[in-house]
């Protein structure tokens, strides 16, 4: 048995030695309030999980004792599971509480539901809900820990702080890289923390996607934001060029009910990601996606499933991000937090 | 009878801005000047330092009443009108029944000469139900008493139902106020269509959205000569197509309120003083949405020009659970009438607003909007002495729990202002006074 | 705050090298073993340690680390350290013969929680535990078979190691007040 602290995956350059920078957050809302050095920290605490669920008995003690709620406003099988299995595999109690079904049916409002987990001894709550902002209300009313599993179309930074570890863990640097995100900008949560976390880690973003499903304001948007290295390609062979990291997007299908698109065709002529256009970028690019995958409509399957693709790694990377989340979350008392 | 010495009084509408005493008799305005003769045994205030003007007249406000008493009553919210110097509000008819009857009208005048602190001139509905299908019986709720027509809250989304009522309306010569909204374009929309609401992943109100409806009002006011008066303007653009409409000379008024000359789009983040953890914070959700800096400096340039006629609250009183809750679900609406004048004041003392337009667009303007001009929002002699004494310097901290309204909902919590309504005179009584005020009495 | 020097380095060192050679004489030789350095100092000492033998032995022991930071029963005292460092043994422990090696034996919870780690890492065919400095205090039924130096204590006292390769010094102090590191 081999148990080794940097990726086995790639000749990871270590970042330098034992995660430096104090950790102060006792949220995990978006990555705007992240610096490098948090996001670094979580890179060196997820290496130490990834050992964890690498070997023979992947459990340890650490948060026995602690309760970890999953409160889901929004239907999810991969993001909820990812989180229990990061919960239970470092020792805590795991409550799902899902809401979709429970007492929003009874009318119960979120304030309320919030305050009965406080009061039920909670010490994180994963919340995810199909309304932007909710994460930020929970942590304004319960001293619990808010993570932040998606809230409408704002944030997901647990699957940004995924999907860069993972090009981490395969290339060994993310200053420098150049990444295109293709799709739907206008309605992902994805998209936006991805930006933020790129931004930090000194990555360029491209973002490519038809006019109807970006930004309206996008340049202020970046400008306000304080983002560097985020720019607009309309056109996806052009924008794909000498990419190290391709990322298309999850394509809702009410989008053309919606009428932001004429047709599926027609989107998936323009902006689909096929093996003509992925042989456009690096030669050692890698695609992400963050699921779940339409086949054939933002992604080819020749591409989800080919080589480069990195999509199953990300699923494993996403519990070892969340079990590191859960570890440094619970170790900041809430006066220290920022 | 009452007495007010040692102030300046102040009366922009009609060039009166001179020291001296104002004396109130059996509830009007007896006689104005200086060295006018009063029995010595007259309660006096003694207004040094103090500025005596007209009570100000609100075009816009939700007294909630009948059918949502869980935000506001008659009584509380003219209670708190009390407090922000309105001495007249015109309450909206989108209450539970919507006034689009003659006794429902009659109801509500029934209850505010009951429980009413301030006047009260009801509005009413464009449409039945305010529904948008059918006009009301327009005659008959003028009749009433409704000083104008609104199905504020909505546009009337027909053009050929706003052409009719425009049509029916000049009839009776009262104004048809619209809340300009196309819903096509709003629908889920949360806070204005920027940056802001990309940063927060929240959907967007566009400008267009209200300027669509104000355009097509503006052609129909053209084509049909009715009275119209456009609610809470809040972009550029519609200053600019009012201003084009009022100099081909369509009969078009229009107003804005405090906190859209205030507060712009960022303020829902909470982040405006640099940094802290991002918000979002309900009480700066409020229909038209808070815009950009770019619009407010087209309001204040319309309010000196004239092309905005008038300053209204839009008083908009919710409960803390229709606001502490999902940001999408939150209700709109800002609780004004305690913040309007402290808001207001700080453009002053920015620079940004003399106070001779700041008055006029809070008393006398919004009164000839109604075409009230002669006994309302005036000093003259022989009109109700609605009055209001305030100190222009007086700095204070606004603290929601203290508010008077039930309505809780303000963005301008904790905030330091720089003027204060000291006293409301309405028709001869004093209805509010700080407790710096005394009232001597010989 | 004067210092008292327990060990000086040729001390330290004499004391390691006994350890090496009764770990050697103990076992019967060194098939098997595995010297597991325990986080921060107790890394180099087992290093050392290896060194020591293939000095006498001419074999190559597997040397490993371990970090305990996710088995402390300690986590809510705010006080930890928020990093966690290298686990790293490049063999599978099963019927292996551990030898954990730390700087300071007290309380015994750490040497509790590094047990835990390593059953839940394989099945060992023991664990051994050798420490620079035994200074008593233990709330835990745990003892070393191999110890450089019993030094008796008080619990204000603190007992300070440095290591050559940390803290650019060999050295055992002991220090009254206040804490050592």
């Amino acid at each position: 048995m081999t148990i080794s602290a940097v990726g086995s995956d790639a000749s990871v350059q270590p970042l330098s030695g034992v995660s430096s920078g104090v950790w102060q957050h006792h949220h995990v809302l978006d990555l705007d309030e992240f610096s490098r050095g948090d996001i670094e920290n979580i890179f060196k605490t997820s290496n130490i999980m990834r050992q964890i669920l690498d070997r023979d008995v992947k459990r340890v003690p650490t948060l026995r004792g602690k309760t970890i709620v999953n409160l889901f406003y929004e239907p999810s099988t991969r993001t909820r599971a990812s989180f229990e299995l990061a919960a239970k595999t470092l020792g805590a109690e795991v409550l799902g509480f899902d809401a979709v079904r429970t007492s929003v049916a009874k009318g119960e409002s979120l304030v309320n539901t919030l305050h009965t987990l406080e009061a039920l001894g909670t010490d994180v709550i994963v919340v995810r809900h199909p309304q932007s902002g909710v994460p930020y209300i929970a942590a304004q009313e319960v001293n619990c820990s808010i993570i932040n599993a998606g809230d409408g179309c704002h944030a997901h930074p647990t699957q940004a702080l995924l999907d860069l570890y993972t090009i981490w863990r395969r290339i060994g640097k993310l200053e420098g890289l150049k990444v295109v995100i293709i799709g739907d900008i206008k309605h992902s949560r994805v998209a936006r923390s991805n930006m933020w976390g790129m931004s930090k880690m000194g990555m360029k973003v491209t973002l490519s996607a038809p006019s109807t499903l970006l930004l309206r304001d996008i340049d202020q948007f970046i400008s306000q934001s304080g983002m560097s290295h985020v720019d607009v390609v309309s056109n996806l062979d052009n924008a794909v060029e000498g990419a190290d990291v391709v990322m298309p997007l999850r394509l809702q299908l009410e989008r053309q009910e919606e009428g932001l698109l004429p047709s599926l065709r027609e989107f998936t002529l323009r902006y689909q990601l096929d093996g003509r256009r992925l042989s456009l970028a690096n030669r050692n690019v890698i695609v992400l996606h963050p699921g779940p995958i339409h086949e054939d409509i933002e992604i080819a399957s020749e591409v989800a499933h080919g080589s480069q693709s990195l999509i199953e790694q990300q699923v494993t990377n996403g519990v070892a991000v969340r079990m590191a989340l859960l570890y440094l979350i619970t170790r900041t008392k809430r006066g220290d937090q920022t | 009878m009452l007495v007010i010495t040692n102030g300046r009084i102040f009366d922009p509408c009609h060039g009166i801005d001179q020291p001296g005493e104002l004396f109130i008799k059996e509830g009007k305005i007896e006689s104005v000047g200086t060295g006018i003769s009063f029995p010595s045994s007259a309660p006096m205030i003694d207004a040094k330092g103090l500025i005596i003007s007209p009570g100000f007249v609100d075009l816009h406000c939700h007294l909630r009443e009948p059918g949502f008493e869980e935000e506001e009553t008659i009584a509380s919210g003219t209670q708190a009108a009390a407090v922000g110097g309105f001495t007249t509000v015109c309450c909206m008819p989108n209450t539970d029944p919507p006034v689009d009857s003659k006794s429902i009208v009659n109801w509500i005048k029934k209850r505010a000469s009951e429980n009413a602190v301030v006047n009260v001139l009801p509005i009413g509905c464009i449409t039945k139900g305010r529904k948008g299908k059918e006009i009301c019986d327009m005659a008959e709720l003028a009749e009433a008493g409704v000083v104008a027509f609104s199905d504020d809250g909505d546009s009337v989304p027909d053009s050929q139902v706003m052409c009719h009522a425009m049509d029916y309306s000049r009839d009776f010569d009262l104004p048809l106020i619209e809340h300009c909204e196309d819903k096509s374009l709003t629908n889920g929309g949360v806070i204005n269509e920027g940056w802001v609401a990309d940063r927060l992943g929240l959907k967007g109100i566009p400008a267009a959205a209200e300027e669509i409806i104000v355009a097509r009002d503006l052609a129909l006011a053209r084509l049909t000569g009715a009275k119209l008066h456009i609610a809470h303007v809040s972009t550029r653009g519609a200053v600019e197509l009012i201003q084009h409409a009022k100099r081909n000379g369509v009969p078009v008024t229009a107003e804005v309120t405090p906190h859209h000359l205030t507060l712009t789009q960022e303020r829902i983040m909470n982040m405006s003083n640099g940094g802290g953890q991002l918000k979002y914070d309900s009480d700066a959700k409020v229909y038209p949405p808070l815009r950009t800096q770019d619009d407010i400096d087209a309001l204040l340039e319309g309010l000196k020009e004239g092309v905005i006629d008038a300053i209204a609250t839009d008083h908009a009183p919710h409960t803390q659970a229709q606001k502490k809750c999902e940001l999408e679900l939150a209700a709109f609406g800002i609780s004004g009438f305690e913040t309007a004048f402290g808001s207001l004041m700080g453009l002053l003392h920015a620079g940004k607003i003399d106070l001779g337009t700041l008055i006029s667009k809070l008393t006398c303007e919004p009164a000839r909007v109604i075409g009230r001009g002669n006994d309302l929002g005036t000093l003259r002699v022989g009109a109700m002495a609605n009055i209001v004494i305030f100190d222009v310097d007086r700095e204070w901290q606004v603290d929601r729990p203290r508010f008077v309204s039930k309505g809780k909902n303000t963005p301008f919590d904790g905030c330091w202002f720089k003027g204060k309504v000291l006293a409301t005179i309405v028709n001869g009584e004093i209805l509010y006074q700080d407790d710096s005020v005394r009232v001597n009495h010989e | 705050m004067a210092d008292k020097i327990l060990l000086s380095a040729e001390e330290m060192s004499r004391a390691l090298a006994r350890i090496a050679h009764e770990i050697v004489e103990k076992n019967k030789g060194t098939e098997g073993i595995i010297l597991v350095g325990m986080h921060t100092r107790g890394v180099p000492l087992a290093k050392r340690l290896a060194l020591m033998v293939k000095g006498f032995e001419n074999v190559s022991v597997t040397v490993g680390t371990l970090d305990i930071g996710l088995y402390r029963d300690d986590i809510s005292s705010g006080e930890l350290k928020l990093a966690i460092r290298e686990t790293r043994i490049p063999i599978d422990i099963t019927g292996k013969k551990i030898i954990l090696v730390d700087d300071v034996l007290y309380t015994g919870r750490s040497i509790r929680a590094a047990m835990d780690a390593l059953v839940d890492l394989g099945r060992p065919e023991f664990i051994q535990l050798a420490v620079l400095v035994d200074r008593g205090h233990r709330e835990l039924p745990i003892r070393a078979d191999y110890v450089g130096k019993n030094i008796p204590t008080s619990r204000t006292e603190d007992i300070r190691v440095d290591i050559v390769e940390i803290d650019g010094k060999d050295e055992v102090s002991i220090i009254k007040s206040g804490k050592a590191r």
